[in-house]
């Protein structure tokens, strides 16, 4: 049925057992982001290191399925990766999302972030997949700014 | 199980939508009256034949489509001022929404810097050291007003609490509305939790110290008889859209001699007497507070929605959502991990259920509920958000009946709610 495709195993998976979650140190900055239709919120730390590379991502907040898992997708892509080659993935993702199901995604780029491409036929929630990727992306923006 | 008061089957027939497939084959169950009604056939009807046939501007138009038209927008105000028991028919303003009935007495509070021509009532004269009560259990349209008055003028809100079990919290009355208090605003009855709060007893201690009470009914008027002259406050707000309805048409019921006090709210056509460059003479009420071309089309809809209601009966109505509450408070206790924010009993409580499900987001709740089952619910805050907080949660899973739903819908749910137990087990 059309929930099925939305609730991807993958994306099931990270919820029950979000990767990398919890605030840690040192970080180079941190954001919060709220969803305010739904309350959902989310407090993101960048740590920076050498020649742009992502040493860690780390979060805390609440919301549902959709929010949690692809923070925890999140922190698995960005973390050692370098900001640029996130900043991409960011994009695509970004792409992916707001492409009311229309968009074909690009698995190369994206890898398991691919698994949210369902969630972008429901309008109310791409923002709920987007919340972390949107804070991730103003983190990054405000580091290389300190 | 079909109830004894209202033969839900056939009003069921009445409601295009209801037999309508969703995509995949679902059947529609619409558990979402509280946040918005459907429209049964006969105001579908009158809002197309007014278009097609009767349409003109009203109160200034002079032919036939012009008298036509007044005719219908001016015996909608007649009937709303029936179903609500209201004194007189100029009492019932028409706004855009609930949302707007309560800006508009809002608005009237100040420290009445506006008309030359009226005299400043001092019911309404507010500032530092006056006081505005409304509850935590408000919607965002019953706070945020009242909010934007007190940053006006300095003047103080306050509030009342809610107690565990989703009840007014009225054991500070006499401390909460004081010899201070110039209006008291809180809801009839609760979107989130259901709960009928006891107006008598606000009313008797708003009156003891000369306050307004105003009344917001946007989730009682759809759903019980009310008689506003019996209730004996002095506003009422309430909203089309959730009484079978169109959209962008609500109502404010105010005490005519209060409404004559107050100044206007929104300036424009239709809501004046005479007009010169410097200054303006109002309009009497209702005409007063409705300026511009108003929302014509909808007025008259919302007048065949209380056609229909009394045809049902609004006994009736409340008689059979009182059995399927009780239907569904006994249901949703079986759901392990259920926790119901609001009243567990029937007593003073309406078809608004509220509840949480143990490590399940509500989002995800409602999600899959709308895509397996057809199964529409409002999840999230319902626009309260300080009553949220209060019960320490972000959001609720919200189930909201009307006279069309039935006690087979209630059982969909309950099968829905296991089955979004079993995805996130
Ligand atoms: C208790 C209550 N008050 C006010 C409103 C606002 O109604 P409207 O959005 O039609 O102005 C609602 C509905 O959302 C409500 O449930």
């Amino acid at each position: 049925m059309i929930g099925e495709s939305m609730y991807q195993e993958l994306i099931l998976e990270h919820y029950k057992h979000p990767q990398g979650r919890g605030l840690r140190e040192p970080y180079d900055a941190e954001v919060h982001h709220v969803n305010p239709t739904c309350g959902d919120e989310i407090t993101l730390r960048v740590r920076v290191g050498d020649a742009g590379k992502i040493e860690d991502v780390s979060y805390d907040g609440q919301g549902c399925s959709i929010s949690q898992a692809a923070a925890s997708v999140l922190h698995e892509l960005a973390t050692g990766s370098t900001v640029e080659e996130t900043l991409s993935v960011v994009d695509e993702f970004t792409r992916l999302m707001q492409g009311r199901g229309q968009v074909e995604a690009d698995e190369e780029v994206l890898g398991d972030a691919v698994a949210f491409a369902g969630v972008a036929k429901f309008p109310a929630r791409v923002k709920c997949a987007l919340l972390s990727w949107m804070a991730y992306k103003d983190a990054v923006v405000r580091s290389a700014s300190r | 199980m079909t109830s004894t008061s209202l033969d839900v089957e056939r009003i069921r027939k009445d409601f295009p939508v209801l037999s309508r497939e969703l995509p995949g084959g679902r059947r529609l169950v619409y558990l979402d009256s509280g946040n918005s009604s459907q429209k049964p056939a006969p105001v579908v009807e009158t809002v197309r034949e007014h278009l097609a046939m009767h349409y003109g501007n009203v109160g200034r138009a002079m032919h036939v489509l012009g008298a036509e038209s007044t005719e219908a927008y001016e015996s909608a105000r007649d009937k709303l001022a029936a179903f609500v028991g209201a004194p007189s028919r100029d009492e019932v303003i028409f706004t855009k929404n609930a949302s707007e009935a309560l800006n508009l007495v809002a608005h009237a509070f100040g420290p009445h810097l506006w008309g030359a021509t009226e005299a400043a009532d001092p019911r309404f004269a507010l500032g530092p050291g006056d006081e505005i009560v409304i509850s935590e259990m408000e919607h965002h349209s019953n706070i945020v007003p009242w909010q934007l008055l007190v940053q006006r003028t300095g003047a103080t809100l306050k509030w009342f609490g809610v107690t565990d079990d989703g009840r007014l919290d009225l054991s500070e009355l006499d401390r909460i509305v004081t010899d201070r208090t110039k209006i008291v605003s809180i809801a009839h009855q609760s979107n989130v939790l259901g709960t009928v709060n006891p107006v008598a007893a606000v009313l008797r201690r708003a009156r003891e110290v000369g306050a307004l009470v105003m009344l917001d009914a946007s989730q009682s008027v759809p759903h019980h008889p009310v008689n506003v002259a019996e209730l004996g406050v002095d506003f009422v707000a309430f909203t089309g859209h959730k009484m079978l309805g169109p959209s962008g048409i609500g109502v404010l019921w105010g005490r005519g001699e209060l409404l004559e006090a107050m100044p206007p709210f929104l300036g424009g056509g239709e809501m004046i007497e005479a007009v010169w460059m410097d200054h303006s003479t109002y309009a009497p009420i209702p005409h007063k507070f409705e300026a511009g071309t108003p929302p014509i089309v909808e007025a008259v809809g919302l007048g065949a929605a209380v056609d229909y209601l009394q045809g049902v009966g609004m006994d009736a109505v409340e008689a059979h959502e009182r059995e399927l509450t009780a239907y569904a408070l006994d249901a949703l206790r079986e759901v392990p991990g259920l926790r119901l924010i609001g009243p567990a009993s029937l007593e003073q409580r309406g078809g608004t259920l509220s509840f949480t499900l143990e490590g399940i987001h509500p989002h995800d709740v409602g999600q899959i509920l709308d895509d397996e089952f057809g199964i529409a619910v409002r999840v999230g805050h319902h626009c309260a958000r300080p009553l949220h907080l209060r019960f320490g949660i972000p959001a609720t899973t919200r189930a909201s009946f009307y006279l069309y739903n039935t006690t087979g819908e209630v059982d969909a749910l309950v099968r829905g709610l296991h089955h979004v137990q079993k995805v996130f087990a």
